[in-house]
């Protein structure tokens, strides 16, 4: 393997002089006093290699030895990974000894001992091409797959099979015999290069499928599908965290992997602490059970952080390639391109706007591009559905990061610091957001199969009510309460009930913080009543004010009762009488 | 490290305001030195072109100056005897006490391992209602004030660290003016409270880039007694905009492309490192604390200045003074103030009406600001814009004024008593639950 002598420090930037090849990406340790640093390759001049270390450089001399291990960054996948935390490059932090974290410490991913229960797919003889599925073990009640290997080429013929039995992940469990004549030893794990998109699948359409968060300002007014993409910029204090933890909790996904990218320490902690005990409304087992966490928090090394995000879209993209449904959380994406400044800048490239690498559009639209709803090779369906939070400089969305998403996301979910002000949780602004699916046709299909015919021509109609809403309340502030007709307050009351009634809901109330989707169409149709009737008679518009004050409040109680419980029953009787 | 044998380099290549350079061999990143016995750090190493930042300018410093490599980075002698001092930006008494004995840690340490903290869970109360009813404190949290350069922030942190209940107080000044600093020594001296403050101090008669090591010295201080001695530490660090402005300079000598407000793309990282030290142990680990509350100073009230933006987005919330002109009192404005992590112990720690109050009075205090809008803007005022504008003087001189010195309990119970003055049932939209206890006639 090639070696290295470092000539230069400044920061995590280091210089080495190279003896041999060394690949652009390719990982490197440098030794220095007994600590081994874990770097990357990021720029070759002639004989001069610049790396990025992953750790502290405090202490490193020029002389020091480096060491290339011929690979880039890549990760281990195979069983054993869920409900663990591991940091940016995926170091099981469970298992690192003391409370603080040791410089060069790097502790396995995996678990080489446990034992799985696996179960043959295939049979001698079978075919196979590369990631087809081998064999089968369940970890958390999830159905993992064992592949045949990622990088194979071509056709292989299974020549041996493990049979029913526990085995542990480095067993052989299967040999192929791969068109050159050559036996291939399958074991559970794969590895993969964090930086490459997984394209071992068939198909990529167009996603179609809801995928329900329990957050009424997203399912009904903005969905987001199995396999889409979304971001969420806001200023800070808008709340991007709890929504972000909100849809985690809630989302209908197989797995869940949460990369906390730069963020704060005690967020991560929050998950590590609530979400073993929290209960999966969907399957009632533990959350943590179907939950990753990668968690590279601010005060961790900073091009460990840019990794991390790719670990855990590796992760994602292994899970859908056994037919999974995958939710992947990245809080922030900001973080991580302020890596790539930290780094582009250190390097002294020209910058771009902001001072950012120019290359960043791309490499955010690349990232992005890895989600989506696949057809694998045996027909199976699995998806990896992207949610970003971006945390733009200022609170102003129009700095590179947040444009160049805007590009790529087809959900935008604006945090507003004036509804945050306000106390409108979540404060996702209901007009300048918006969701492309509503306006795909697979999906408006799919939500008349599963939900019915009027869902999304309601939803439309509800937010153009918001929309005029916003107008009236601008004219009212210019012309006063008196100087508009009452039938103007009744619009911006009506526009106030969805807000209050539909779009606002409260993240800290065990009953209201999740909406099923049944639900969400009761209290759709019961909105799309109350703005539909047309023959409100109000002599004086404060009597509009106190109508529609009374009705938001008894609206919002049912929306805290338990579903169908006595007390909502008759919340809704009292809102009826009230509409009727 | 071999202290008889120190190779002394005397052939400086390059001075600039803020840095040397020279050619020297076997140097670490991030090694001490001195040139001319002024302290200096290694910043960048070009194989033999070493670059060295002089704490306190290079003014003064000659081509052939004696420059000797120390082998170490910063470091602090903590032990108990930290207790009551006052030190320099290099941990050095000026106070004209001995020098401190105690092992010697370097500052700046390795960071917490995620998984090893404990979510904080315990109320740090401070009878500001701004702050302990809209804002509730957590121990291992990390706050500052927002604050324009006239506002009383030192005040009002002298405040909040003399009624906490904490058992060492850090206090981390940079670039305060020697006024304030006799404020700090004054208000702990009077209230007897000398023994458990430790106060490193950069004034603005020292040079501005010593300042960069004051929050590493607080906090490896800090450490100490949080770790080795399980106590609950605050950790107040004012001015932290001074610091990124010393940042700033460093880098801009360097040669470093600036982004956002000529501050370094690194910023970000820089005051991440200094606030994630802010943390809860778990019991297993002694359970001891260090919170942090910091000043971050605006210019004309702009939040979207990189240093106050960056800090928004590490910090768990941030704290707004504002005077407000109808009661004529400094309150904590309820509007922009932020704690993030207050659920941790709103209605859990405290009581269960907590949060629902909270809100219901801070929706209430922003229909009176819209009433005010009007009224300003000539339009006739209803009955309810009234009550609301009679609600707000009466919360904020009752409550939200930083003089109240009240207990959560005694909070709750008088914003329910204002929302029955002036308010219906329906207006305050609190669950049912609550009002049905706390909405007596």
């Amino acid at each position: 393997m090639t070696k290295g002598i470092v000539s230069g420090v400044v920061a995590n930037m280091v210089t080495l002089q190279v003896d041999g090849p060394v690949l652009q990406g390719e990982i490197c340790y440098i030794t220095t006093g007994g600590d081994r640093l874990m770097a990357e390759v990021i720029k070759v001049v002639g004989r001069d290699v610049y790396v990025q270390v992953f750790e502290s450089t405090r202490g490193l001399k020029v002389g020091a030895e480096a060491e290339f291990t011929g690979h880039m960054l890549e990760i281990q996948l195979g069983p054993g990974m869920l409900s663990h935390n591991y940091d940016g490059l995926q170091n099981d932090l469970d298992k690192m000894e003391g409370v603080f974290l040791k410089r060069g410490e790097y502790t396995e991913a995996l678990d080489g001992e446990r034992l799985w229960d696996f179960e043959p797919i295939v049979k001698a003889g079978d075919k196979v091409q590369a990631s087809d599925w081998l064999g089968k073990v369940e970890e958390n009640h999830q159905p993992l797959k064992i592949m045949a290997p990622f990088q194979m080429e071509g056709t292989a013929t299974v020549k041996s099979i493990a049979a029913k039995g526990q085995y542990k992940i480095h067993d052989t469990i299967a040999v192929l015999t791969d068109e050159k004549g050559n036996d291939i030893q399958v074991d559970m794990v794969q590895h993969w290069p964090v930086k490459f998109a997984m394209t071992n699948y068939k198909e990529k359409p167009r996603p179609f499928k809801l995928l329900e968060t329990g957050v009424r300002t997203i399912d009904t007014f903005n969905p987001i599908v199995e396999g889409g993409t979304g971001f969420i910029p806001g200023p800070f204090g808008t709340g991007k965290t709890v929504l972000q933890h909100a849809i985690s909790k809630q989302a209908e996904a197989d797995i869940v992997i949460i990369a906390a990218c730069g963020e704060r320490a005690n967020e991560v902690v929050e998950i590590f602490t609530e979400f073993p005990e929290l209960v999966d409304p969907h399957t009632g087992r533990k959350l943590m059970e179907r939950t990753i966490i990668i968690a590279n928090t601010s005060n961790m090394p900073v091009a460990a952080r840019e990794a991390s995000v790719y670990t855990a879209m590796t992760m994602a993209e292994y899970y859908r390639s056994m037919g999974l449904r995958v939710l992947l959380m990245a809080d922030s994406t900001s973080r991580w391109a302020q890596a790539l400044r930290e780094m582009s800048n250190r390097m002294e490239e020209l910058p771009g706007p902001d001072a950012f690498p120019m290359d960043l559009g791309a490499l955010i639209s690349n990232f992005y591009g890895r989600a989506g709803y696949v057809i694998l090779n045996n027909g199976e369906v699995g998806s990896v559905t992207f949610l970003g939070t971006v945390s733009p400089a200022g609170g102003n969305l129009k700095e590179p990061v947040t444009e160049n998403t805007k590009k790529v996301a087809r959900c935008f979910y604006a945090l507003e610091q004036d509804r945050a002000d306000k106390k409108r949780y979540p404060a996702v602004n209901p007009i300048d957001s918006y969701s492309k699916y509503l306006e795909y046709p697979e999906f408006a299909e799919y939500i008349k199969g599963h939900i019915n015919e009027e869902w999304i021509p309601k939803v439309l109609d509800l937010k153009t009510r918001m929309q005029r809403g916003k107008e009236i309340a601008e004219q009212i502030n210019i012309l006063g309460d008196d100087g508009v007709p009452v039938d103007y307050h009744i619009v911006f009351w009506k526009s106030e009930v969805i807000d209050y009634v539909i779009l606002q809901q409260d993240a800290f109330d065990e009953v209201d913080a999740v909406t099923p989707l049944e639900r969400q169409e009761e209290i759709l149709n019961l909105v799309t009543a109350i703005c539909e009737k047309d023959d409100y008679k109000f002599d004086t518009f404060l009597d509009v004010i106190d109508y529609f004050k009374k009705l938001i409040n008894l609206c919002k109680q049912m929306n805290y009762s338990q579903y169908k419980s006595e007390q909502y029953y008759d919340y809704k009787k009292q809102i009826d009488s009230l509409i009727s | 490290m071999s202290t008889a044998f120190q190779k002394v380099y005397t052939k400086i290549s390059q001075i600039t305001k803020a840095t040397c350079s020279l050619k020297a061999k076997g140097v670490g990143y991030n090694e001490l030195a001195t040139i001319n016995g002024k302290l200096a750090q290694v910043v960048k190493i070009m194989g033999d072109d070493v670059t060295l930042q002089v704490f306190e300018g290079t003014g003064g410093i000659p081509t052939n100056a004696e420059v000797v490599f120390l082998g170490k980075s910063p470091t602090l002698k903590v032990s108990d005897q930290l207790a009551g001092r006052f030190f320099n930006a290099y941990g050095q008494p000026i106070d004209g006490g001995p020098e401190v004995e105690g092992k010697e840690v370097e500052i700046g340490g390795p960071s917490v391992n995620p998984v090893r903290r404990k979510q904080p869970s315990e109320l740090i109360a401070t009878g500001i209602a701004g702050i302990d009813l809209n804002n509730t404190l957590v121990s291992g949290q990390k706050i500052p004030f927002f604050a324009d350069p006239d506002q009383p922030f030192n005040e009002v942190m002298a405040l909040v660290a003399m009624r906490a209940k904490a058992d060492k107080i850090i206090l981390g000044g940079m670039g305060m003016t020697n006024d304030d600093y006799y404020f700090f020594r004054n208000t702990f001296a009077s209230a007897g409270a000398l023994d458990r403050i430790i106060s490193f101090i950069n004034t603005t008669e020292d040079p501005a880039v010593e300042r960069l090591l004051i929050p590493d010295m607080a906090l490896a201080a800090a450490e100490y007694f949080a770790v080795e001695k399980h106590e609950t530490v605050l950790v107040l660090l004012t001015d932290m905009t001074s610091y990124a402005d010393s940042l700033s300079i460093v880098s801009n000598r360097m040669d470093q492309i600036p982004s956002k407000d000529s501050m370094p793309g690194s910023l970000y990282s820089d005051l991440a490192k200094i606030y994630e030290k802010a943390v809860q142990f778990p019991e297993s680990a002694g359970g001891g604390s260090i919170t942090i509350i910091a000043v971050t100073t605006l210019s004309g009230g702009d939040i979207t200045h990189a240093v106050p933006d960056n800090t928004g987005y590490i910090t768990e919330g941030q704290l707004y003074l504002r005077r407000d002109s109808d009661v004529g009192k400094v309150i904590v404005d309820p509007f922009r103030s932020l704690s993030r992590l207050k659920q941790l112990v709103a209605g859990k720690k405290t009581r269960k009406d907590h949060s629902q109050v909270m809100n219901a009075a801070i929706r209430l205090y922003a229909d009176a600001a819209n009433a005010k809008t009007k009224l300003e803007n000539g339009f006739d005022l209803t009955d309810y814009d009234n009550r609301c504008l009679d609600f707000a003087k009466d919360y904020a001189s009752k409550l939200l004024a930083i003089d109240v010195n009240l207990n959560t309990e005694e909070m709750l119970d008088v914003t329910w008593s204002l929302f029955r003055k002036y308010f219906k049932l329906e207006e305050v939209n609190i669950k049912k639950e609550f009002t049905d206890i706390y909405w007596k006639e």
